[in-house]
């Protein structure tokens, strides 16, 4: 199957080689990283995760994302996601790979990374996380490629492949169980340490990853002759609209508990991302952005006739993308460490390199993203006709 | 050198045993190969023990000479770099300018309400806004870093202490987020251009890795007392939390001592009395 994707039009190639550029350039960034160490980020002793680490956790919802088109038509035989079911599957495994990546690079010693494995610690959730993302990317290759051969050859996937797609199901709220696990089992990290963290992840995941879909969606519709299905999209879209509601519900939640239990060790960190402490607030209007985007993208969701509005909805989805990678990439890793356990305030905005680094990691993610969906589209093409 | 061949004739005899048989020819590749090699199984006399290390700072003692006197003694000592240190350009060009809110530390010097932010009483006495206090690594009994690490490269070991294996450190920094004190430091670059005075007895550390305090484990297995204790003049003492007669536990007994965010469960092994 993988020969579809070496046979393309200019534009594909022109798409291919730009994204070979970014990663290359990034990759040339990613050697002085490699030789010098972390210090040419701005990480520092307080804020002790950054960039890297933001976007990996923003992407493992992505990721996650892709179950809502996969229980709706492998548990309730929903037929509209039958055409794009295949695009949530792919979409979680380019996300991985890019999840995969970010942890490699955000390493202080990269070689010694199967340390992990070598030494496995049963206690450390990082060690379930790798597990787990590992093995939902695994599930994703398998499932996607086994369908995808057999809608090819139009004969039923194997049979096999049944019970790894139902385990593909927990499997993807697993790994941002585990992702958000990872923080909110931290004694002295009050903005964390919150037992709604998992369910955040899990709406905000659910809202990112199927906002992203439709926006992809629209792009193969515009650039390959395979239609998506308008129903199927407006499906998406009200998944979206609930999923982001909850986002904003659970936000809410944490918001009243922090203020009116006044807590200062938790109250702190959202004081300092809602309107800055100690006269420090270079994310305040970063979050209010997002606060903005995804309110205002929920009610152009809740709405039917701006939700059924055919230009509107890649923007408001492209909004809802948005406003969750800056609430979950900018303000939860950094809201974390500001202020840090000993109530010092060390800000952090990802330097130029750091820059450099992830948007090398997104065009491999999106490389890797342009030819399995080239492959999924190509196959329905001459499958469907 | 001698190492060196120990360990090949080690492996030979390792061989050796697959054809000869496990156990007499291990045995003799153990005992009577090398005449250290007894040494190295038997316990060292002097070494200081305890059940579980503990630390008691008394901070009436502690004043901003005592604090400086320390911190360049830990520091000195586990080749800590300094990166306000000039950097000998010779023995290392092109050095990078430092940012320094990547500094390197193991014991430092807090004001009262960020040693204990939750102790931060609305009108607490004058005199401890400006009194200097001591942060270290707390060595906790439930430790939290020991818990995150991916790698079992920060491990507790029986005595309490809470050590890092500086070679298996993947440097994910799990650890860091982990510590509610603050205690753990990255080496975001080689911090070799910023040592001093390299101390040859101590492992300097490569970029790319945690670090921390170790309750000087080199010195307390030769019998001799932590830097801290030794520079203190009397303000810090270790010794047996577990041991009712210890110096410690007598000081415990004696005095109002606090610890840094007990609330957490953590059980930190060091006390400040007040």
């Amino acid at each position: 199957m993988l020969e579809i994707a070496i046979k393309g039009s200019k534009n594909y190639w022109l798409w291919i080689v730009f994204l070979l550029a970014v990663m290359g350039a990034g990759a040339v960034v990613y050697i002085d990283q490699f030789m010098n160490g972390l210090m040419i980020t701005n990480m520092s002793r307080d804020v002790s995760f950054g960039f890297y680490i933001a976007n990996f956790t923003f992407l493992v919802g992505v990721a996650a994302g892709g179950v809502m088109v996969v229980i709706p038509y492998y548990l309730h035989d929903y037929e509209k996601f039958h055409r794009i079911t295949i695009l949530g599957e792919f979409l979680a495994v380019a996300a991985i790979v890019m999840c995969l990546l970010f942890v490699l690079v955000d390493i202080g010693q990269p070689t010694r990374l199967l340390n992990i494995w070598l030494y496995p610690s049963l206690k450390s959730v990082l060690f379930w996380d790798t597990l787990v993302l590992n093995g939902y990317l695994g599930l994703n290759i398998i499932i996607g490629w086994k369908v995808l051969e057999a809608e090819r050859n139009q004969v039923e996937p194997p049979l096999w492949t049944k019970p790894l797609i139902y385990l593909s199901i927990p499997f993807a709220i697993g790994i941002h169980t585990v992702t958000a696990y990872l923080y909110c089992g931290l004694p002295g990290r009050g903005y964390w340490l919150t037992a709604i963290l998992a369910p955040r992840f899990l709406a905000s995941a659910f809202a990112a990853g199927p906002a992203f879909l439709i926006i992809l969606c629209y792009i193969i519709k515009k650039f390959t002759k395979f239609d998506p299905g308008w129903e199927a999209m407006q499906t998406l879209s009200k998944i979206v609209c609930w999923a982001i509601i909850a986002n904003l519900f659970f936000f809410l939640c944490e918001v009243f508990v922090v203020y009116y239990s006044n807590i200062p060790s938790h109250k702190a960190h959202i004081q300092y991302l809602l309107f800055g402490y100690h006269g420090y607030n270079a994310l305040v209007p970063w979050m209010w952005t997002s606060l903005t985007l995804m309110g205002t993208g929920a009610i152009f969701l809740l709405i039917p006739q701006l939700r059924n509005n055919r230009t509107l909805l890649p923007v408001t989805c492209a909004m809802i993308v948005f406003g969750a990678w800056i609430d979950k990439g900018l303000g939860m890793i950094s809201g974390g460490f500001i202020p840090s356990p000993l109530h010092h305030v060390t800000e952090y905005t990802p330097t130029r390199p750091e820059v450099m680094i992830t948007l090398a990691i997104y065009a491999t993610g999106f490389l890797v993203l342009t030819i399995l969906y080239k492959l999924a589209t190509q196959v329905k093409e001459e499958v469907h006709g | 050198m001698m190492e060196k061949s120990r360990r090949s004739f080690l492996k030979v005899a390792g061989i050796a045993a697959i054809g000869l048989g496990a156990a007499p020819a291990m045995n003799f590749a153990a005992s009577d190969s090398h005449g250290t090699a007894l040494a190295v199984k038997s316990k060292n006399e002097a070494v200081l023990s305890a059940h579980r290390w503990g630390m008691v700072i008394d901070t009436n003692k502690i004043t901003d000479e005592v604090v400086e006197n320390i911190v360049a003694a830990c520091h000195k000592a586990h080749n800590v770099p300094d990166f306000n240190h000039e950097v000998d350009e010779e023995k290392f060009p092109n050095t990078r300018p430092v940012n320094h809110k990547q500094e390197v530390k193991w014991i430092w010097e807090e004001e009262f309400h960020n040693s204990f932010p939750d102790k931060e009483d609305e009108f607490l006495a004058e005199k401890f806004h400006n009194l200097p206090f001591l942060v270290t690594c707390n060595h906790c009994k439930n430790a939290p870093c020991v818990k995150a690490c991916p790698t079992q490269a920060t491990f507790k070991r029986e005595d309490g202490i809470v050590l890092m294996d500086f070679h298996r450190c993947i440097g994910c920094r799990f650890c860091m987020a982990a510590c509610p004190y603050g205690s753990r430091s990255f080496n975001f670059r080689d911090p070799r251009p910023f040592i001093e005075e390299t101390n040859p007895n101590f492992p300097t550390r490569t970029k790319g890795v945690v670090e921390k305090c170790n309750l000087c484990a080199e010195r307390l297995a030769k019998g001799e007392q932590p830097h801290c204790v030794e520079a203190s003049e009397g303000a810090i003492v270790v010794g047996d939390l577990e041991d009712p007669e210890s110096e410690v536990r007598v000081l415990l007994n004696e005095n109002y001592t606090i610890r840094r965010k007990q609330s957490l469960g953590t059980e930190p092994s060091v006390y400040y009395v007040m």
